[in-house]
């Protein structure tokens, strides 16, 4: 037998670091459809709880709306539940053609390739278009999806601190004698909630002839005034080279991705990303919820600018009660607790008021840097955000951080 | 040949050039850069290359470990051993 009793040892006492290095992650599960209100079970076993949901990527509350699900279920009964190949064989329907066009127009870009996932979008595009004669520029808080496409692209790799302009123009002048040159940022963090600066950013990479890559899986569909995405808050739509984005966060929630912009790189997707060439893309049932996603968009604002109001009402509460918040005008709303433990316990002093929010720390945020990551949606009422506010007041007195500053948190608790 | 110390100098000041976000945070010889999480495993490229034209010298994947590369005194000692064996 291959899995001996002590390659099964060795497995069991690498868990158990993870255990015990607090870092072993738990499934919390949801018996409700993804919404503002859910009903979920924790710790595995008890009877499933009411609880508000702060920590979903649901920015439009559009995951289980009534008309994604009808135009859902019209797919599945035109399009049928499955491909049983992938896009180049026998994959492609009518309807990933016309996602694809409707995205195209959506992100004001030259053209579209769907991709299983934004995780495969960003694994598979580097390697795609560059190799060993190029240079990739990556802000040092991208996705991690993106740091595995530039670990396996040939091309070199290079960083630049976090959205420093002056920083990223001296690696620019590093790496000059490169071929091609890809500047690769998120649009929003999801960490932090703030935004690349991608006005300076363009216009710098123009001066220094570098393409700019921009992920705006937490951005696309709300972000800039009609919520084509970060490029149209900073007024440089049609100048980014590519965009990643995910129909799996505020586009109905439910999974896929894409490459959008110039049309030979997303021709060159087309010929040779791997997970675009050796994975099924997207369910039918899940393209024909995407569409109608689009067509909600097209028909009003209103979704985007309800989230962009409970965004500020949210950000204004947790202010004035004395949180320490990272700032930012996304609905990302970091609560920073600085120390890893606080905000374990924190999370789950929340739930215990019925509030369901994740503490993030070490090494998915930076050390010290440990806190709540509160996300808002257009699904949530004033309702759920007063009942979450007097949540966090209660627990935030029960820890005594409100109105603490950073430092006071952190001599109190440790970071 | 460089001495280590010299070395170490020039290492720690590239550190905080190309690492630090804030001025007061504090960088010594023995501050752990990657296990502290100063410099994250992914971005040890550029502190690599640094080295590297710096003495003309080439350090394989193999020995370019983020234990290698944790503090500054270690990343010295892994250029002064390459710098003597090329002497
Ligand atoms: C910035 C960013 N890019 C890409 C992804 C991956 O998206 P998907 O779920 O479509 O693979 C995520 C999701 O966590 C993300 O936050």
């Amino acid at each position: 037998m291959a899995f001996s009793d002590a390659v099964r040892a060795g497995f069991r006492k690498d868990l158990e670091g993870l255990k015990e290095a607090g870092i072993f992650k738990v499934e919390r599960f949801i018996h409700s459809a993804q919404a503002a209100d859910i009903e979920v079970e924790f710790p595995a076993g008890s009877p499933p709880r009411k609880a508000i949901n702060m920590c979903a990527n649901n920015y439009l509350g559009l995951s289980s709306h009534p008309e994604v699900v009808k135009a859902a279920h019209a797919g599945l009964d035109s399009r049928g539940y499955g491909m049983s190949s992938v896009r180049f064989i026998c994959g492609t329907q009518d309807i990933h053609k016309e996602l694809e066009g409707r995205m195209t127009a959506f992100l004001g870009t030259e053209d579209t390739i769907l991709f299983p996932s934004c995780m495969d979008a960003n694994a598979g595009v580097f390697e795609a278009l560059l190799n060993e004669s190029d240079v990739m520029i990556s802000d040092r808080l991208v996705h991690a999806s993106i740091i595995d496409g530039i670990r396996l692209c040939k091309a070199e790799h290079d960083t630049f601190k976090h959205a420093n302009m002056e920083h990223l123009e001296s690696k620019l002048e590093l790496h000059k004698d490169k071929r091609l040159k890809v500047v690769i940022t998120d649009g929003v963090f999801s960490m932090d909630g703030d935004t690349a600066p991608l006005g300076e950013l363009v216009a710098l990479c123009e001066r220094r002839g570098a393409m700019v890559f921009v992920d705006d899986s937490h951005s696309t569909g709300f972000i800039g005034k009609t919520g084509r995405g970060t490029h149209e808050k900073y007024g440089v739509v049609g100048k980014i080279d590519i965009i990643t984005t995910t129909f799996g966060k505020a586009l109905g929630g439910a999974s896929g991705g894409c490459v959008s912009g110039r049309r030979e790189i997303v021709e060159m997707c087309r010929q040779r990303a791997r997970p675009y060439l050796f994975s099924n893309t997207i369910a039918p049932v899940v393209v024909a919820g995407v569409l109608r996603v689009l067509d909600i968009l097209a028909g009003s604002t209103e979704r985007r600018d309800k989230l962009e109001k409970n965004a500020a009402y949210w950000r204004k509460g947790l202010t004035e009660a004395g949180f320490v918040l990272k700032e930012g005008d996304t609905p990302i709303v970091p609560v920073m607790l600085f120390n890893a433990k606080l905000s374990q316990d924190f999370s789950r002093d929340l739930f215990e008021h019925g509030i369901y929010a994740i503490g993030f720390f070490f090494p998915v945020v930076p050390k010290g840097a440990a806190r709540i990551r509160t996300q808002i949606s257009a699904g949530h009422e004033t309702r759920h955000l007063d009942k979450a506010l007097e949540a966090f007041i209660k627990v935030g007195k029960k820890h005594g951080i409100l109105g603490k500053t950073k430092e006071e948190i952190v001599a109190r608790y440790g970071a | 040949m460089a001495t280590t110390d010299e070395i170490r100098d020039i290492v720690l000041k590239y550190v905080k050039d190309e690492y630090l976000e804030d001025e007061d945070q504090e960088v010594g010889y023995e501050t752990p850069l990657i296990s502290g999480g100063i410099v994250d495993s992914f971005s040890m490229v550029s502190l690599k290359r640094f080295v590297e034209n710096k003495y003309k010298v080439q350090i394989p994947e193999d020995k370019a470990t983020p234990e290698a590369f944790d503090t500054v005194t270690r990343i010295a000692a892994l250029v002064q051993a390459f710098l003597e064996k090329k002497a």
